[in-house]
């Protein structure tokens, strides 16, 4: 289970913009999180991705509590979750290759062996060549930088899988191309999801169920 | 009995904004070219509404940029976007028009722009009430006293609460700051809008309050030009469609049949409606063509399930069955 309980969260003392949310999310299961834009969901994502630390609330995953945050999560915990976000622009590092912007969880859990194989495969599942693969986020478009990020979130095979607003920028086809392959992971790996958003029709029709912000959050 | 093949639906009136044969290369290093828009043509007319459609890198914005003389130094143009005459501002070639003309007499007066993220496009230091007051100063000369009227007025033409005039743009809503701008692009009363992507992260619910007030403006004898990817905003609100594909216009098409019963004619077209969420939810195989390696043929062709040994030939925009389509294969239809 991905158990988020009682979450407060904010990035000012005394001014949370997230209060008392909570949300479960069942190991293989999809949850939407429908919410309108600046209500505070894309800051419980990055809770519930270990990068952002609750001042209130638990983060239970798989059974154990979350106790560290960012690079303080244990390696374990961090990789056991995928997250892609809305801007893959601001979530890429300028200077990296795509080749190497999949394979950076890889070398950075000294995994280097593990690369070729499976950077060439995600590739293939996300639909990047490899010219693409060989170039910088400058010289792609927002929707072919998005699938080397989802490449990235499933490279070390994560359990859960976080998705704040992934298709927000993306044309139609390049959103039912990333949906679809994040369906065909968790069908594969039995991986749960937790995708938040404010395209009610996009949602429900991603996910096993979707729960509205105003039902798990308090008001701040 | 044979009736002659109808034109591809076109305006009532006569055109406000006619373009033909448009196209926009951009010098690259070592001396290759891209061609982001080619051979692109359409007529626009005054209260009409044409949502030109496409995935980002199909070269829509560049069309925009190119009407309103936006492009870099290293863009080269050819073939011409009338602007009609209309009282004492005569006929003007937007593609040709030089510098001074398009700062002085067109952007703002006889095109307004409706910008794409309007947060980015206000000026952060300075208030709302502020930057009206700027633009009426400089586009309706107006002055003194009447110029605090004039702001509450202009500010009331997209329903920006008065209240709220003087906040900074970062103090705004997403919906409050995109009503601020499209204030801002109303108030030279130019006949032409133009509005890149005026819906992106916008909410769904902000995204149709947005499509409609454009709508408003366009049922006043305005003539707008969206440029967006969200197809929903495209259906709510256009008249006619035009949907691009690797720099062309693939299909121009009257909106009811394009989101109606009939569907679209092109393949490419259709891939892309079936891809919504509310529809089949399905992706078009691959990824579009690097505009800089085009092939010969149709540009569609690796990725069409309809492609045969002819499509190796450029197919060009054929009016027809309702619609103009260029493709060897397109959606027959029995005409009405
Ligand atoms: S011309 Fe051929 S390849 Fe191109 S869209 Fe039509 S059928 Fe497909």
């Amino acid at each position: 289970m991905l158990e988020l309980l009682g979450i407060t969260a904010g990035y000012e003392p005394g001014a949370p913009v997230v209060r008392g949310a909570s949300v479960t999310v069942a190991p293989g299961e999809s949850v939407g999180l429908l919410g309108p834009s600046g209500c505070g969901k894309s800051t419980l994502a990055r809770v519930a991705a270990l990068l952002h630390r609750p001042d209130a609330g638990t983060v239970t995953i798989d059974g154990t509590r979350a106790t560290g945050w960012r690079h303080r999560a244990p390696k374990a915990r961090r990789t056991a979750i995928g997250v892609v976000f809305q801007q893959p622009r601001l979530a890429a590092d300028p200077r990296l290759r795509l080749t190497d912007l999949i394979a950076e969880p890889l070398r950075a859990g000294g995994r280097r062996a593990e690369v070729t194989g499976r950077v060439g495969e995600l590739a293939r599942t996300v639909g990047l060549t490899d010219d693409l693969l060989g170039r910088r986020p400058h010289e792609v478009s927002d929707g072919q930088l998005q699938r080397a990020c989802l490449a990235r979130a499933l490279v070390l095979r994560p359990r859960w899988l976080v998705c704040d607003e992934m298709t927000a920028m993306l044309d139609a086809s390049t959103t039912a191309a990333l949906v679809t392959v994040v369906e065909e992971y968790r069908r594969a790996e039995g991986a749960g999801l937790l995708a938040v958003g404010h395209d009610r029709v996009l949602l429900e029709r991603w996910c096993d169920r979707t729960v509205r912000w105003t039902e798990i959050a308090e008001a701040v | 009995m044979t009736t002659p093949e109808p034109p591809a639906p076109s305006p009532l009136s006569s055109p406000l904004l006619s373009v033909r044969g448009l196209g926009v290369r951009f010098r690259m290093r070592g001396g290759r070219h891209v061609a982001a828009v080619t051979d692109a043509g359409f007529d626009l007319a005054a209260g009409e509404c044409l949502a030109l459609v496409g995935e980002s890198g199909c070269g829509k914005s560049v069309l925009a940029s190119a009407l309103l003389g936006l492009l870099p130094g290293n863009a080269q143009t050819t073939g011409s976007a009338l602007l009609a005459a209309r009282g004492p501002a005569g006929e003007v070639d937007l593609l040709t028009a030089d510098e001074r003309t398009l700062a002085r007499t067109v952007r703002g007066r006889r095109v307004g722009l409706v910008p794409q993220s309007p947060a980015a496009h206000l000026t952060p230091v300075r208030t709302v009430r502020s930057q009206l007051a700027e633009v009426l100063r400089e586009l309706t000369g107006v002055r003194g006293p009447a110029l605090a009227k004039a702001v509450e007025a202009a500010a009331a033409r997209t329903a920006y609460p008065s209240d709220h005039l003087d906040r900074y743009p970062h103090e705004l809503s997403g919906g409050l700051a995109q009503r601020a701008a499209t204030a801002l692009a109303l108030i030279g009363d130019a006949p032409l809008l133009l509005a890149d992507e005026p819906t992106t992260g916008l909410d769904r619910e902000l995204v149709d309050r947005t499509a409609d007030e454009l709508r408003r403006h366009t049922d006043d004898g305005r003539a707008l030009l969206m440029i967006t990817h969200d197809l929903a905003a495209a259906q709510r609100i256009a008249d006619r469609v035009a949907v691009m594909y690797a720099g062309r216009i693939v299909e121009l098409a009257d909106a009811d049949s394009f989101f109606g019963g009939d569907g679209p004619r092109h393949p490419y077209a259709r891939g892309l409606l079936d891809a919504l969420p509310e529809r089949e939810f399905t992706a078009i195989p691959g990824t579009p063509p690097e505009l800089g390696d085009l092939p010969d043929g149709c540009a569609f062709a690796a990725r069409c399930p309809r492609a045969t040994d002819i499509c190796a030939t450029l197919p060009v925009l054929t009016p027809g069955h309702g619609s103009s389509v260029a493709c060897h294969h397109a959606e027959e239809r029995v005409d009405a």
